[in-house]
């Protein structure tokens, strides 16, 4: 009887937790995006959100984040499906995941001298015979680097999904008559899109909002809500338009959330309930 | 039940312990303040053993922390999260600071070391008096470019970057003001415009620029150009001075058209707890054998007259680096020119760098 009596007390710290760090920062982001630089209430924020530059960085803040995952997830999904018909799984998983305990600023300058005009990269392509190129500063260095960043948090939960399908059912499909493509396709993606969901969330929505890569390794020449975000605060000092543009960005991964999370109880039971 | 009030009291114990060790924490780190001082300053901007010797002489300690932009410093010691004892902002921040009330006037009856500055860089438009702040080191924007690289190259001009032979070589500055500085230089106009118009027409000269840029960075310019992966650098003289001291190939210099002429200074922000320290350390700082070897080892141009004398004659007689006062009078001091017009100018440079691809 004490227990029941006790219980909202457990509750405490979380409720807690949730109002100091989740409700209490994004109430202040909404409030200051209300507020101009005198600090008086103004709309003229979100509207400014709307004029032609900031709509086309969300628009290439968004083409690029959408470069980061795709590529991502290509290279992670047949590299979690190899890695459960290896022997020792958990053993390649973790040197997958090793890397990405070490700090993203050291990886990023490695990259620099990696990709630089006398680095290895490009002393190999001179060896080869296509000759030295401008790696470092391009989009595709960004690309390429962001993807190398994010492929571990893409590989868990998809290696995790996989893991869980149970075998018997890819040897029911081939029973049945299916061939590998379509096992494939009606078999074991629909069982791991929630794998492949949630590693799309951890993927896009940091992607949406990088910006160290962008100077270090895009020269500038990407930029992405992230940048924008630092330079409203940092440079401009302009509180007011750094806030909208990030309630802007908490919208963004609200709706990619939303639309990443539908038809969930089916597909997590693994079929083996049905 | 039991297990309940005996954990409760467990944790009533323990916060008891804990409150009683934070006091004994504080209690310690309020004596401490007396003799440390909280030091906030550009990065690679002192001689680290300079800190040791002031530490050695007076008996205070010195925390040290640094900052990579004005802006940057001004917030975090607006948000008082730390108590810093001494910064060193530029001219157009201290006038900044001095509006939103930041700085703590200077005493110079602890400062006797003040006689030593060249008179030239004190009583400037941007803090008459000196009541706030005392010449740290000074210098100007320029053009680094490594001749071997670019065919023996010369540049005398702004508009020698607009040279088509120039494709994907150039690196600019990540700040604004430096950028459309820049063009607004190579048209004939003030750094300091503020005329829209203006400002316009030096965007779209910049635009123009994108072919020959090949980055937009910030510090990490320095080892790219030692290491000969960029051949341009739009660059501050000190930041020059470190590249030509790596890679004999690279030289510096001051377009005609006039550029931009910069202080950093020393000052004492408001939320300094340990002002006796704050005061020792300019005073330390403005020795004339210890700006002297600072300056040796930062590669700016200090404004210690004394200090000149102790000097390397080649360093000191440089015309890249110590202009004389008539080449000065055409450069300018970035002035403040508002919260509305900063955000207007980084509006103009996002345009142009969202152009660049």
């Amino acid at each position: 009887m004490n227990h029941k009596l006790l219980r909202p007390v457990f509750k405490i710290p979380y409720v807690i937790w949730v109002a100091l760090f989740v409700i209490a920062p994004i109430a202040l982001i909404v409030y200051y995006s209300f507020l101009d630089l005198t600090g008086n209430f103004t709309l003229n924020n979100y509207k400014t959100f709307f004029t032609s530059i900031y709509f086309k960085l969300t628009l290439s803040s968004f083409w690029y984040a959408f470069l980061i995952t795709f590529f991502s997830l290509l290279i992670s999904y047949p590299t979690a499906y190899f890695l459960t018909k290896t022997k020792h799984s958990q053993l390649w998983l973790l040197l997958i995941i090793i890397p990405s305990w070490i700090n993203l600023l050291l990886k990023t300058y490695a990259f620099i001298g990696i990709f630089g005009l006398y680095g290895p990269v490009n002393a190999f392509l001179e060896v080869s015979g296509i000759g030295t190129k401008q790696i470092l500063f391009t989009d595709f260095s960004f690309v390429f680097v962001s993807v190398y960043i994010f492929i571990p948090f893409m590989i868990l939960p998809i290696f995790n999904a996989l893991d869980k399908l149970n075998p018997t059912l890819i040897d029911a499909s081939y029973d049945l008559g299916a061939n590998a493509w379509t096992t494939f396709r009606r078999v074991i993606w629909p069982l791991t899109i929630n794998g492949v969901k949630s590693g799309v969330q951890v993927v896009f929505i940091p992607a949406l909002s990088l910006f160290m890569i962008t100077r270090l390794i895009a020269g500038n020449k990407v930029i992405t809500l992230g940048t924008a975000i630092e330079q409203q605060f940092l440079v401009t000092q302009n509180w007011g338009m750094g806030s909208t543009i990030a309630v802007f960005l908490i919208l963004f991964m609200f709706i990619i959330m939303l639309l990443t999370s539908g038809r969930e109880r089916g597909a997590v039971r693994n079929g083996k309930a049905r | 039940m039991k297990e309940i009030i005996r954990g409760s009291l467990l944790i009533f114990i323990v916060s008891i312990g804990l409150l009683l060790f934070n006091m004994k924490l504080n209690a310690g780190t309020s004596s401490a303040s007396k003799d440390t001082i909280t030091v906030y300053n550009w990065g690679e901007y002192i001689d680290p053993q300079l800190l040791k010797k002031f530490e050695q002489d007076t008996g205070i300690k010195v925390v040290y922390e640094t900052f990579d932009s004005n802006e940057g410093m001004m917030s975090k010691i607006e948000q008082g999260g730390t108590a810093y004892d001494i910064s060193m902002p530029s001219e157009y921040m201290i006038e900044m600071m001095v509006e939103k009330d930041l700085l703590l006037p200077i005493d110079y009856e602890k400062i006797p070391n003040a006689k030593n500055i060249d008179p030239y860089f004190l009583n400037l438009s941007f803090d008459p008096m000196n009541t706030y702040s005392l010449p740290y080191f000074w210098g100007t924007l320029g053009i680094a470019y490594n001749a071997s690289l670019l065919d023996g190259q010369t540049f005398e001009s702004w508009d020698d970057l607009w040279n088509p032979t120039l494709a994907q070589q150039i690196v600019l500055v990540d700040s604004a003001r430096e950028s459309i500085g820049m063009s607004l230089n190579s048209l004939g106009y003030s750094l300091n415009s503020t005329k829209l118009e203006e400002l316009e027409e030096a965007t779209e000269k910049l635009k123009m620029l994108i072919p020959n840029v090949k980055a937009i960075i910030g510090d990490e310019v320095t080892q790219l150009m030692i290491n000969e992966e960029a051949a341009v650098s739009l660059t501050w003289s000190g930041q020059a001075a470190d590249m030509m001291s790596e890679n004999e190939n690279i030289d510096y210099i001051v377009p005609e058209e006039g550029s931009n002429l910069w202080f950093d200074n020393m000052v004492i922000p408001r939320t300094a707890k340990n002002i006796e320290g704050a005061h020792a350390f300019i005073n330390f700082m403005l020795a004339a054998d210890v700006a002297a070897a600072n300056a040796d080892y930062v590669g700016y141009a200090t404004p210690n007259a004394a200090a000149l004398s102790l000097m390397d004659k080649e360093v000191v007689g440089d015309e890249r680096f110590y202009p004389d006062e008539a080449s000065r009078d055409h450069l300018e001091v970035y002035r403040n020119l508002g919260l509305d017009m900063l955000g207007h100018y980084n509006e103009l440079f996002l345009t142009f760098k969202m152009n660049l691809n």
